[in-house]
């Protein structure tokens, strides 16, 4: 196996409940260092194949129940969240979850969780220099906070934890298009400056693949199509399906609508 | 006014004792959304472990008092680990019917071992503690009262506003998934609360103990004192608890002395009802922040 791979999914499956299969033999691989994409529309399993990683699928019912994840020669697949966190993989979950009745310094405190009594002062400043915003907010109520700063708030305690593996949930979902720029803008400068490895989940694809380096997209809880990010930009059906953009600029017609529904069903 | 200093005094240390238990009550239900009905017993288990200590065994009392502090913050640790944690992920209502029968089996165990006779501690305040002035006498136990309750009250304030495991415990009461996805050892916060909770309620007890003597029941009947203040203070608001415990204690001492003895359980449950017909989530109740 090559020394610079981080995290490899093998053909993992996951199953809800016993009963609702969601993942069906998804296979990926991050290599340090970089940032990967997973990209996707509603509930085509995005967000499981993260929580699998992270191990919060336990608390859901959820599990592996074939395949592995290896991650830096570990098997974590079904492992508890507080052994997974503690190896260096941290989830920023979707939806921003913000401890609302602590102030925004006592929710980036939070992220010392699998440090514990370690100094943190220096992580605080880290986390202040990237999301300047917070600084103003630092002693109010996180509850109160919007929607951009909540978002900045989330992923300054992810890295509180110092994490070597950062899996970001739909980080852009909800947010004006001048913050959600900033926002990628400061990800990717998280990555080359902190060499923090990160797996994006997103929708808009378009920024997405911007900054990551490589790409996959799922579909129905399978991986459909991977590639260099480049390259996923340059290609048609991620074009037409996934940035919105199609080849030819001209509007389509309604058939062609049709059949991009019917094309997304076997892509 | 000097009667009425008086009780002023004896109503506050009456409440720091409220104010401890519930406390202690509080903390289950913010972070577990368990509501304790064992929470008498633990009282009078605390009350029985310093009786062993200080009595049976004779050690000197300031080192009784931090082995019953000790040993009753292992006990909450063990007891989670034993009753409560294979209930994790169950249904609420059962863990709460567990509770139910902790309380039945404590209760049986200490009967078993001490029966049903009134004990006493020695008398080992010192004489120095007792309050004079004037016409005013406040016996001891009721200065000690106030100042367990006034110390053990702020460092557990200062330990959940400001340490990092008082916040990691608050962040679980705030949003256990994302205390999960940020590897806060979630079940170790309920062991926590569970070994805190029973450490203050040993102090109530013992506190109870000294002011009229310990007998299982007597003890564990003044767990239900916990429910008006916590419903007054709001279920999940630690000020809420201390200020809650200060009313109801305040309350009673003042009927006890004005109008009558009798009345003196009865005139702080007439308060809460009002209150609550004002402020139905208590008076510092959680107001869910909507935005976000
Ligand atoms: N706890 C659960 N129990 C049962 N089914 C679930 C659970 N969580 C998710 N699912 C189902 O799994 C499928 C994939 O969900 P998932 O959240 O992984 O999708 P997603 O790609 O993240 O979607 P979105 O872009 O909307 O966030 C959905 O059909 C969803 O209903
Ligand atoms: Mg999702």
């Amino acid at each position: 196996m090559e020394d610079n791979i981080l995290l490899q999914l093998n053909n993992i499956s996951v199953v809800y409940s016993d009963v609702i299969q969601v993942l069906k033999g998804v296979s990926l691989v991050v290599k340090k260092g970089q940032i990967v994409s997973l990209l996707g529309s509603n509930g085509a399993g995005k967000t499981t194949t993260l929580k699998a990683i992270s191990g919060l699928l336990k608390p859901e019912n959820g599990k592996v129940t074939e395949g592995n994840i290896v991650y830096e020669g570990h098997l974590i697949q079904n492992s508890a969240p507080e052994q997974i966190t503690r190896l260096g993989i941290i989830q920023v979950l979707e939806g921003r979850q913000p401890f609302k009745y602590l102030t925004v310094e006592e929710n980036l405190r939070v992220g010392t969780a699998t440090r514990w009594g370690k100094p943190y002062k220096k992580d605080l400043e880290l986390v202040y220099h990237y999301f300047q915003p917070l600084v103003a907010r630092k002693n109010r109520l996180a509850g109160y906070c919007s929607g951009g700063e909540l978002q900045m708030l989330v992923m300054g305690r992810a890295l509180m934890a110092h994490p070597k593996l950062l899996l970001l949930d739909e980080p852009s979902l909800g947010l004006a298009p001048f913050l959600v720029r900033e926002i990628f803008e400061i990800v990717k400068r998280i990555n080359e400056e902190q060499r923090t490895t990160i797996m994006l989940v997103e929708q808009n694809a378009n920024m997405a693949l911007l900054i990551a380096h490589y790409g996959y997209v799922m579909e129905n809880g399978k991986i459909v199509m991977e590639d260099e990010a480049k390259k996923l930009r340059e290609n048609p059906d991620v074009k037409e399906f996934y940035l919105g953009t199609a080849a030819s600029g001209v509007l389509k017609s309604y058939k062609e609508v049709k059949s991009y529904k019917r094309r997304k069903r076997w892509l | 006014m000097e009667f009425f200093l008086q009780l002023l005094i004896q109503g506050l240390s009456v409440g720091f004792l409220y104010a401890l238990a519930a406390l202690g009550f509080v903390m289950i239900f913010k972070s577990s959304s368990v509501l304790n009905f064992a929470h008498g017993e633990l009282l009078a288990i605390g009350a029985f472990i310093f009786l062993v200590f200080s009595v049976r065994l004779n050690l000197p009392i300031p080192i009784a008092f931090l082995f019953t502090l000790a040993g009753t913050f292992a006990m909450g640790f063990v007891i989670e680990r034993l009753f409560l944690r294979p209930l994790i992920g169950e249904a609420l209502i059962e863990v709460i019917m567990l509770t139910v029968g902790l309380a039945a089996m404590f209760k049986g165990l200490l009967l078993v071992i001490f029966g049903g006779n009134l004990f006493n501690y020695p008398d080992f305040l010192p004489k120095a503690l007792t309050i004079e002035w004037g016409a005013i006498t406040i016996p001891p136990v009721y200065v000690a009262s106030f100042i367990i309750g006034i110390i053990f009250l702020s460092i557990f304030g200062f330990f959940f506003k400001y340490s990092s495991q008082g916040i990691y415990m608050r962040s679980v009461a705030d949003n256990q998934p994302a205390a999960l996805s940020l590897g806060v050892h979630v079940r170790r916060v309920f062991a926590m609360s569970w070994a805190i909770a029973a450490l203050v309620c040993a102090l109530s007890g013992i506190i109870l103990g000294i002011m009229n003597g310990i007998n299982v029941h007597d003890i564990s009947i003044m767990g239900l004192k916990v429910f008006p203040v916590v419903i007054l203070g709001g279920l999940e608001s630690i000020g809420g608890a201390i200020i809650g415990g200060l009313i109801i204690g305040l309350l009673e001492t003042f009927t006890g002395g004005y109008l009558s003895t009798s009345l003196k359980e009865v005139i702080p449950y007439v308060v809460l009802v009002f209150i609550l017909l004002v402020k139905p989530y208590g008076l510092f109740g959680l107001v869910e922040i909507e935005r976000v």
